[in-house]
């Protein structure tokens, strides 16, 4: 591999202030990232997966340690680190179109022509299937379309890493799996630096090519992270009986609600998790490899 | 008839399915209000003897506002006429001598209730512009600035509750003592009632403009700082926008107040407008003075009704939140 690595992120620490003293979230977060990478943050709901991405998006800043990409500190937000919120954050007095003209507008008005902006703007619309609807405004389309214009304004700032919260969080399981779809299309195109939050097992595993598991907070940092070697294209019907993919689901499960299991809480498996504990077991024997710690990872970078 | 009463209807939102229910709701119990209103005021009209004679009931209201239109054109055929025997007696000195000098004066006739209603409209709508001139603006960089809302909060929460009377004889001395001109392009008048009607209305522009931009939802602020939005792209495309709804809260209200307060800035100045004309009726005594004052005070009612059904649909049309109910 190259040198030189895309993105880095060093020691972060951050403490929020509260009137009760500073509040420590992360502590000691080391992560790096190749280009062209998808990487999916898991962990337990206020472990401190938005502040690690808000830090990466230079909303927040670090208390300690800090951000590399391409070598340059990151301290400020950019459009070449864009964000894709988890309730689609579309300025609501404007149609699709226009939201995505926003960014456009800003990313592009030293080089591009007004006709070259316009055909930017639809290209990127058509990439997440919202050509169709383009003249809506936020509250005329549903959420997995206000989604997917966010997702298209993110990408029409032609981004170096896109930064996702939860992008499908509040979506029902069918437009979800459309727009796994869509962004696993985009990425194959595209090859875009992404890191997501998510905390759907199954799409962590579908769409990574690298699962960072982060333990409870406070102080969270990174757990585990689990490398995903499956092949792509990736279809999620063939995945569903794939020994591999049912193996990598079964590590993430049981770092979550095994070695992380928070206390109080009781283990959600859902249903179709439950099924599948006999081919987890077969998986689990097939391979054991994959799995590699934070700590083993620090110790290869240094 | 059907298709004039779907016109009518419109408004109320009944074209799609018009039924009874809907027409009754819409006309009828708002009609048996004002019979109701009415058969109450006349009653009550009769039973309360003042100096000058028992108070107007509706009747006389309506005979009085057919007399306050009759004076009003009688005032307009006088000044025509005044016009044309001007103009008639240049045009003699003309083909005389073309160079005769020729005078040419205004008519100074008496203002009539008409000419008030003018003069009112005008002065309230200056006077509200002015204010929301400085309100918007200044709520902006308000609402933006922590440090500059604690600041200025306190200031403004004084200066909200004050009534125009007590401005009024400030203002009337600050305009005499720096409005000196020898041609003044605005009576001193004009001037004193708008400057205390926008001192007077300013105060819920501003604190709605300045609480509609500092609730700007994070999201968006965010979104704003991902781009790199310049301080006026961030204001112009971002903060006004997310603050219309507000902001035109504040003017409705700010509206209102203005018309309010006008009326009785103009009845205690003495200043040209409807306020004047209800005073001047009051101090003139005669048996027709409480029907026309009462022809006022409904003519304010409407002008003040209509005023805010304006605002609603500026405000209905500029709103991007149509989940929002406006009324
Ligand atoms: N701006 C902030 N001020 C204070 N505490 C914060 C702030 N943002 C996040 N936190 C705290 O940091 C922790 C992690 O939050 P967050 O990153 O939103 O969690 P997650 O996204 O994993 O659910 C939580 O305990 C949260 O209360
Ligand atoms: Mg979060």
């Amino acid at each position: 591999m190259t040198a030189k690595t895309h993105l880095e992120l060093t020691g972060v620490d951050i403490d929020f202030p509260t009137p009760s003293g500073p509040f420590k979230a992360l502590s000691n977060v080391n992560l790096k990232i190749e280009r062209g990478e998808f990487v999916s943050l898991i962990g337990h709901s206020g472990c401190g997966k938005s502040t690690v991405l808000n830090i990466v998006a230079g909303l927040y800043q670090a208390t300690k340690g800090g951000i590399l990409l391409d070598g340059k500190e990151v301290n400020e937000p950019g459009p070449e680190r864009a964000v894709v919120f988890q309730n689609h954050s579309l300025l609501p007095w404007l149609t699709a179109y226009e939201n995505v003209e926003l960014a456009v507008k800003q990313v592009f008005k030293n080089s591009k022509s007004k006709a070259e902006m316009k055909e930017w703007i639809e290209h990127n619309l058509q990439l997440v299937h919202m050509d169709h609807a383009m003249h809506k405004r936020p509250d005329e389309i549903s959420g997995g379309m206000k989604q997917r214009v966010g997702i298209a304004r993110a990408l029409a700032m032609e981004p170096t890493v896109m930064l996702m919260d939860e992008p499908f969080g509040a979506l029902d399981a069918l437009t979800r799996a459309h727009l796994q779809d869509s962004l696993m299309e985009i990425q194959a195109d595209l090859n875009n630096t992404v890191i997501m939050i998510t905390h759907d097992v199954d799409e962590a595993v579908l769409l990574s090519d690298r699962i960072v598991m982060m333990t409870n907070g406070p102080a969270a940092t990174v757990g585990e992270i689990l490398e995903v070697n499956l092949e792509r294209p990736r279809h999620r019907l063939e995945l569903a009986d794939d020994a591999q993919y049912n193996h990598y689901r079964a590590a993430v499960l049981s770092f979550l609600y095994e070695k992380q299991r928070q206390p109080g809480e009781e283990v959600k498996v859902s249903a179709l998790s439950e099924k599948k504990t006999e081919s987890d077991k077969q998986a689990q024997n097939l391979q054991d490899t994959e799995q590699s710690s934070a700590e083993q990872n620090s110790e290869e970078a240094a | 008839m059907s298709s004039m009463a779907l016109k009518l209807l419109k408004p109320f939102g009944l074209t799609d399915k018009l039924n009874l229910a809907a027409l009754i709701k819409a006309l009828v119990v708002p009609m048996t209000g004002i019979l109701i209103f009415l058969f109450i005021w006349n009653i009550g009209a009769r039973n309360i003897h003042t100096s000058l004679g028992e108070f107007p009931g509706p009747a006389q209201v309506y005979e009085q506002s057919k007399n306050l239109l009759a004076e009003h054109n009688r005032e307009r055929q006088k000044e025509a006429a005044f016009y044309q025997r001007q103009d008639d007696r240049n045009a003699k000195k003309l083909a005389k001598n073309p160079d005769a000098e020729i005078k040419v004066r205004a008519y100074t006739g008496k203002a009539t209730f008409i000419d008030q209603i003018g003069t009112s409209l005008v002065t309230v709508l200056a006077g509200f512009f002015a204010a929301s001139l400085i309100a918007i603006p200044a709520g902006i960089v308000i609402g933006l600035n922590k440090t500059l809302y604690s600041a200025f909060n306190p200031v403004i929460q004084l200066f909200k509750p004050v009534s125009p009377l007590a401005w009024l004889p400030l203002v009337t001395m600050v305009v005499s003592a720096l409005y000196v001109s020898d041609d003044p392009m605005f009576a001193k008048s004009f001037v004193t009632s708008l400057i205390t009607v926008s001192l007077c209305c300013l105060w819920p522009t501003l604190l709605n403009t300045a609480v509609g931009v500092s609730s700007i939802s994070a999201d968006l602020n965010n979104v704003s700082k991902v781009l790199r939005l310049s301080w006026l792209t961030h204001v112009i495309k971002i903060v006004i926008p997310s603050a219309i709804p507000m902001i035109f809260t504040g003017l409705r209200l700010s509206l209102g107040i203005a018309w309010m307060v006008l009326i009785a800035a103009e009845m205690l100045a003495q200043n040209p407008g409807l306020g004047k004309f209800v005073w001047d009726e009051f101090q003139n005594g005669s048996s027709n003075s409480l029907g026309r004052i009462m022809v006022a005070v409904i003519v304010i009612g409407l002008i003040g009704f209509m005023l805010d059904r304006i605002m609603l649909m500026l405000q209905k049309k500029v709103s991007w939140d149509k989940t929002q109910e406006l009324r």
